[in-house]
C-alpha cells in the first residue's frame, strides 16, 4: 500500500466521521466535500482520471453546492433540535448495526476483478476515451436513456422557472 | 500508477505559472483603475512612482496594515477559511493551461505548461466550479444579512450557469475529440495547411462561453452577489484588511484564468499565423537548427498568447467600465431560458456540422 493511499484513506474515513459528529450543519457539509475530494484521489490512484474529476465537478461542485446553500436558508440551531427517545435511538442502532454486518458478510468473500491470480490489469480502462468506447457500444441503450432523462429534467427546470400569465416578480 | 509531475525543469515552469498569475493578477487591480480613468475621462493613479505603477504595492501595505476585523458572533474558522479558500481556487485551474509548446535545450524537453494531463478541459471546468465555495463560505460565516444574501445570489448564479457553459464546452469537445488542453490548441494549427482558429466553427458557443465566464467571475454586469446598491458589499462587507484583499485578489486571478481558458479553446492558444512558414524560414535562410527555431516560436507563441489573454482581460475591464449591472431576476432569466437552449441548439448544431462534413 503506498503511503498516498494510506494518506488519502485516512483523510477520508476521518472527514467521513467529521460529518456525522459536527454539531454544526455547515461543518457537515463542508467535511462530506473534504471526503469528495478524498474519494477523487483514490480514482486517481486506479488511473480513473475521468471519473475523478466528474466527482469533483457533479459532487463537489455542484450538488454540494445546493445542499449548503439550503442549510444556509435553515437556522439549525443545537437548541431547536428535537431530542429522539431512547427507544428510536436504540431501534436506529440495531438497524444500522444489522446493515453493517449484512454489507461486511456480503463483500467478504468478493474478489476484486483484476486482482485474481494471473489476471492483467488494463491501466488504461479509467482513461475519457476507453470509458466512452464502453458506453457508446456495449452501453449504448442505458446511457442515452440515462441522457434523454436529464435533458428532460433540465426542460423541466427551464419551464418551472418560466413566468406565468400575469405574474410579476418585481 | 498516476505520474507525479516530474521535478526539475517541470517544476520550474509550474513555479513560474504561479509567479506570473499573481503578477498578472496584481497588476490587473492597477489596469482596472487606469482603464476605469481611460473611459471616464479621468487621470487615474499616477502619484505612486512612474505613472503610478507602483500603486498596487501602496495597496498591498494599506491592505495588510489595516485592522483585521471578526464581526461579532462569526464562525472564526470558516470567516478566515472562505478567502483562503477563494484565493486557493483561483490559483489551481492555472495548472492545466498550455502557456505555450515544449522547448528543448539539447536532451531537455519541457513544456511550458504546469501539468499535461488528458482531462485538462474538466481539471479547469471542476475547479471553476469549486471556485463558489469561498465566496459562500465567507458570506454564511460573517453573521450578517448582506454577506448571506450575497453567498445565496453567487451559489444559485454560478450553478445556472456552469450548466450553459458546460455545454458550450460539450461543443468545442465535439469538434476536438479529446479533452487536453495542449492537444487543442495544437489542433488549431496545423502546419501546411489552412486551419481556423476554434472561434470560425464555434462561434455560438464562444458567446455563450463568454457570457457564462462573466458570470463565473462575479463580474458586471453579473456582480450580482457583491452589488454594492443592494446589499452593501455583500458577501465581503464584513471583510476588512488582507482578507478582503484575497477575495479582491482571487477574482482577479479568475479572470487572468478565464481569459487563458477562452484564449486556448477559441482563440488557437499558443499559436499565430505563419508559425511554420518562420520557422522554415529561418531554417532554410537563417542557419538556425530546427530545435533553435521550434524555441524562438515556442517563446513567440507564448507572448502571443499573453497578448490575447491581455486583450481578453481589456474586454473585461472594459465591459465593467459601460454596461449597467443586470436585475437578479433578469439574471436568472438570462441563463436559463436563454442560453441554455442555445446551448443546446448549439450542440446539435454542432453535430449536425460535423455529421454533413462541414466542419
Amino acid at each position: 500500500m503506498s503511503p498516498i493511499f494510506l494518506f488519502l484513506t485516512f483523510v477520508a474515513l476521518l472527514s467521513a466521521l467529521g460529518v456525522v459528529f459536527a454539531k454544526n450543519p455547515v461543518h457537515s457539509v463542508l467535511f462530506l466535500i473534504l471526503t469528495f475530494f478524498s474519494l477523487s484521489g483514490h480514482y486517481l490512484l486506479l488511473n480513473a482520471q475521468f471519473v475523478a474529476a466528474v466527482n469533483i465537478i457533479v459532487y463537489a461542485g455542484a450538488i454540494m453546492v445546493l445542499f449548503l446553500f439550503v442549510i444556509m436558508f435553515l437556522n439549525l440551531n443545537v437548541d431547536t433540535e428535537p431530542h429522539k427517545p431512547a427507544l428510536a435511538k436504540i431501534a436506529a442502532a440495531i438497524a444500522g448495526g444489522t446493515l453493517l454486518l449484512i454489507l461486511t458478510a456480503a463483500m467478504k468473500d468478493i474478489e476484486p476483478l483484476g486482482m485474481a491470480a494471473g489476471a492483467t490489469f488494463n491501466s488504461q480502462i479509467g482513461m475519457v476515451d476507453q470509458l466512452g468506447m464502453k458506453l457508446y457500444t456495449e452501453y449504448l441503450l442505458p446511457f442515452e436513456l440515462a441522457s434523454v432523462l436529464f435533458l428532460v429534467a433540465m426542460v423541466g427546470a427551464v419551464m418551472l422557472g418560466k413566468r406565468e400569465v400575469g405574474e410579476r416578480n418585481f | 500508477m498516476l505520474e507525479l509531475p516530474a521535478l526539475g525543469w517541470q517544476s520550474i515552469v509550474i513555479f513560474v505559472v504561479f509567479a506570473v498569475s499573481l503578477l498578472i493578477a496584481t497588476y490587473c487591480t492597477y489596469a482596472e483603475r487606469v482603464i476605469a480613468a481611460f473611459l471616464q475621462d479621468r487621470v487615474g493613479p499616477d502619484r505612486a512612482g512612474p505613472y503610478g505603477l507602483l500603486q498596487p504595492l501602496a495597496d498591498a501595505v494599506k491592505m495588510f496594515t489595516k485592522e483585521e476585523f471578526f464581526p461579532g458572533g462569526a464562525n472564526k474558522a470558516l470567516f478566515v477559511f472562505g478567502p483562503c479558500l477563494a484565493m486557493i481556487t483561483a490559483l489551481m485551474s492555472s495548472a492545466v493551461i498550455p502557456f505555450g509548446n515544449n522547448m528543448s535545450f539539447g536532451n531537455n524537453a519541457f513544456f511550458l505548461q504546469g501539468i499535461e494531463v488528458n482531462i485538462g478541459m474538466l481539471w479547469v471546468f471542476g475547479v471553476v466550479s469549486l471556485g463558489v465555495y469561498g465566496v459562500m463560505i465567507g458570506g454564511w460565516a460573517s453573521n450578517n444579512k448582506f454577506s448571506l444574501l450575497g453567498a445565496i445570489r453567487a451559489a444559485s448564479q454560478n450553478i445556472s450557469y456552469e450548466l450553459a457553459m458546460g455545454m458550450s464546452l460539450i461543443a468545442v469537445l465535439m469538434i476536438s475529440g479529446t479533452l487536453s488542453l495542449r492537444e487543442i490548441t495544437l489542433q488549431q494549427s496545423v502546419a501546411g495547411e489552412w486551419q481556423f482558429w476554434n472561434i470560425a466553427k464555434q462561434p455560438l458557443g464562444f458567446i455563450i462561453f463568454l457570457v457564462c465566464a462573466f458570470a463565473e467571475t462575479n463580474r458586471t454586469p453579473f456582480d450580482l452577489p457583491e452589488c454594492e446598491t443592494e446589499l452593501v458589499g455583500g458577501y465581503h462587507t464584513e471583510y476588512s484588511s488582507m482578507k478582503l484583499g484575497l477575495y479582491l485578489f482571487s477574482e482577479y486571478v479568475n479572470i487572468f484564468v478565464v481569459s487563458a481558458v477562452m484564449s486556448v479553446l477559441y482563440f488557437g492558444g499558443f499559436n499565430f499565423p505563419f508559425q511554420y512558414e518562420l520557422r522554415d524560414w529561418l531554417v532554410s535562410n537563417h542557419d538556425w537548427t530546427l530545435a533553435g527555431a521550434q524555441n524562438l516560436i515556442t517563446l513567440l507563441g507564448t507572448v502571443g498568447l499573453f497578448l490575447k489573454i491581455f486583450a481578453f482581460i481589456f474586454f473585461f475591464m472594459w465591459i465593467r467600465w459601460t454596461l449597467p449591472r443586470f436585475r437578479y431576476d433578469q439574471l436568472m432569466r438570462l441563463g436559463w431560458t436563454i442560453l441554455i437552449p442555445l446551448a443546446v441548439f448549439n450542440i446539435v448544431l454542432t453535430g449536425g456540422l460535423i455529421l454533413f462534413g462541414v466542419i
